[in-house]
């Protein structure tokens, strides 16, 4: 899957050296993965941390292995490879994300979270929180902060907050700093991917009922 | 965006004696002592050897490039693994899987996109995951080219130079410099003090990579 708009708001390198590195949690991971997927430029520049990790293996002092190691190396070759999860098949949304809904968007089983928006919290790790997020056109995510960091990747249509606007593709890394109001285009609903880790913070009293509720 | 500078940043959310080091890093002459050695090493003949094991793996089922690949890398992946917290016991089993995985993968291994090592180093990567973080790895969607094409042999050597002097220039970096790049792989550091900049000279890899990506993207249209 290869967006055809041009991505103009990309990973940082911080979080593509931590995708390298493995010291992300697993919701971070999997929108690292899902804009990879999208996002050549990136993919490239994750590419190039893996190869310090290459570097850094070849550099490494040795650790001996016992005596029958490569034989018993040999004999797990011999019982063939690990069966791998079957390739989703015409899926709207790149593999790693579709490996998580169990399919495409129409597979999601999407919770009101007021307002008109939606979301389908994903099977993530507990250090950090995965969710899909459907706003309709128009509407708005309510306004809030982060104790964390909060990785927002569109998936299709696009959406405006207080700092730029972010379409499929993009992805908008916000910090403890950023307090936004992510507001869908007219014309089209928008579908995102987010990864938080740690519990969002509603400005408003109702949200944050919602919030206990829905796991937000 | 990808600003691959020479100054290494590990910024730790608490404890300014490590900011001092970055900035105490930044700031010194060690940028054009760098940029000195990282020239001087260009000039080394890579080895290709690794690549040549694998290709005889894929295409032969090569017991004997396998045990020469298991001699070199087994045991670096193994101090890989115990380094990022593994048990000597538990090290030694993953080590095998990923040395086995390596000949289930071998067809998937480009060597226009990725040394013999950086290969390795992802699949154990992986392994540490899965087994000692208990955590599925989402990957990127795989690209891979077809049963008709295959890169050609004047990018698989580039890439390959370009990931000897990578290698090189690692050696080549400071001591103090060379500990925090490990301490970020090795998962001694945690996402959020990890910061982008390693000073190693990543821009010409990454520039390689992305116009490797683009041939692969033109014989999949």
């Amino acid at each position: 899957m290869n967006t055809m708009n041009k991505i103009t708001h990309h990973l940082s390198d911080q979080l593509l050296l931590g995708y390298a590195a493995g010291s992300l949690p697993e919701a971070f991971n999997l929108v690292v993965a899902t804009h990879l997927s999208m996002c050549d430029e990136c993919r490239a520049a994750a590419q190039s941390f893996d190869s310090i990790g290459g570097a850094l293996l070849q550099a490494q002092p040795t650790e001996n292995l016992g005596n029958a190691a490569l034989a018993k190396t040999m004999a797990l070759i011999a019982k063939g490879p690990k069966a791998t999860v079957s390739k989703p098949v015409g899926s709207d949304v790149p593999d790693p994300l579709s490996a998580y809904i169990g399919g495409g968007l129409s597979d999601v089983k999407w919770r009101p979270i007021g307002l008109g928006v939606r979301q389908a919290v994903l099977k993530t790790s507990h250090v950090a929180t995965a969710r899909l997020l459907y706003i309709p056109s128009g509407a708005a995510v309510p306004d809030h902060g982060h104790r964390g960091t909060e990785l927002t990747l569109v998936l299709q249509g696009a959406f405006r907050d207080e700092t730029a606007r972010f379409a499929a593709g993009d992805v908008e890394v916000a910090d403890e700093d950023l307090h936004h109001k992510p507001v869908a285009e007219i014309g089209h609903d928008c579908i995102c991917l987010a990864a938080t880790d740690a519990p969002l913070r509603f400005s408003a009293w109702i949200p944050r009922v919602a919030q206990s509720v829905f796991r937000l | 965006m990808y600003n691959m500078g020479m100054n290494l940043d590990i910024v730790q959310e608490t404890g300014a004696s490590s900011r001092q080091l970055a900035y105490a890093v930044f700031n010194s002459n060690a940028l054009d002592d760098q940029k000195a050695n990282f020239s001087a090493v260009t000039q080394t003949i890579p080895k290709n050897i690794w690549v040549d094991n694998l290709k005889r793996i894929q295409t032969d089922q090569d017991q004997q490039a396998f045990a020469e690949l298991f001699g070199y890398f087994a045991p670096r992946v193994k101090a890989f693994l115990m380094k990022s917290g593994a048990s000597p016991g538990m090290a030694e089993d993953c080590t095998q899987e990923v040395m086995a995985t390596l000949w289930h993968k071998a067809h998937l291994f480009d060597p226009s996109r990725a040394s013999v090592s950086t290969w390795i180093f992802t699949i154990a990567r992986n392994k540490n995951i899965d087994a000692l973080r208990k955590q599925r790895r989402p990957e990127p969607e795989e690209l891979t080219w077809g049963p008709e094409a295959e890169p050609e042999a004047s990018d698989v050597l580039v890439m390959q130079q370009e990931s000897d002097q990578l290698s090189q220039a690692m050696k080549a970096l400071p001591g103090q410099q060379r500990e925090l790049i490990e301490k970020a792989y090795f998962g001694d550091l945690s996402h959020g003090q990890i910061a982008a900049e390693t000073g190693l000279p990543l821009g010409t890899i990454k520039s390689r990579l992305r116009l490797a990506l683009s041939k692969l993207r033109q014989t999949m249209k």
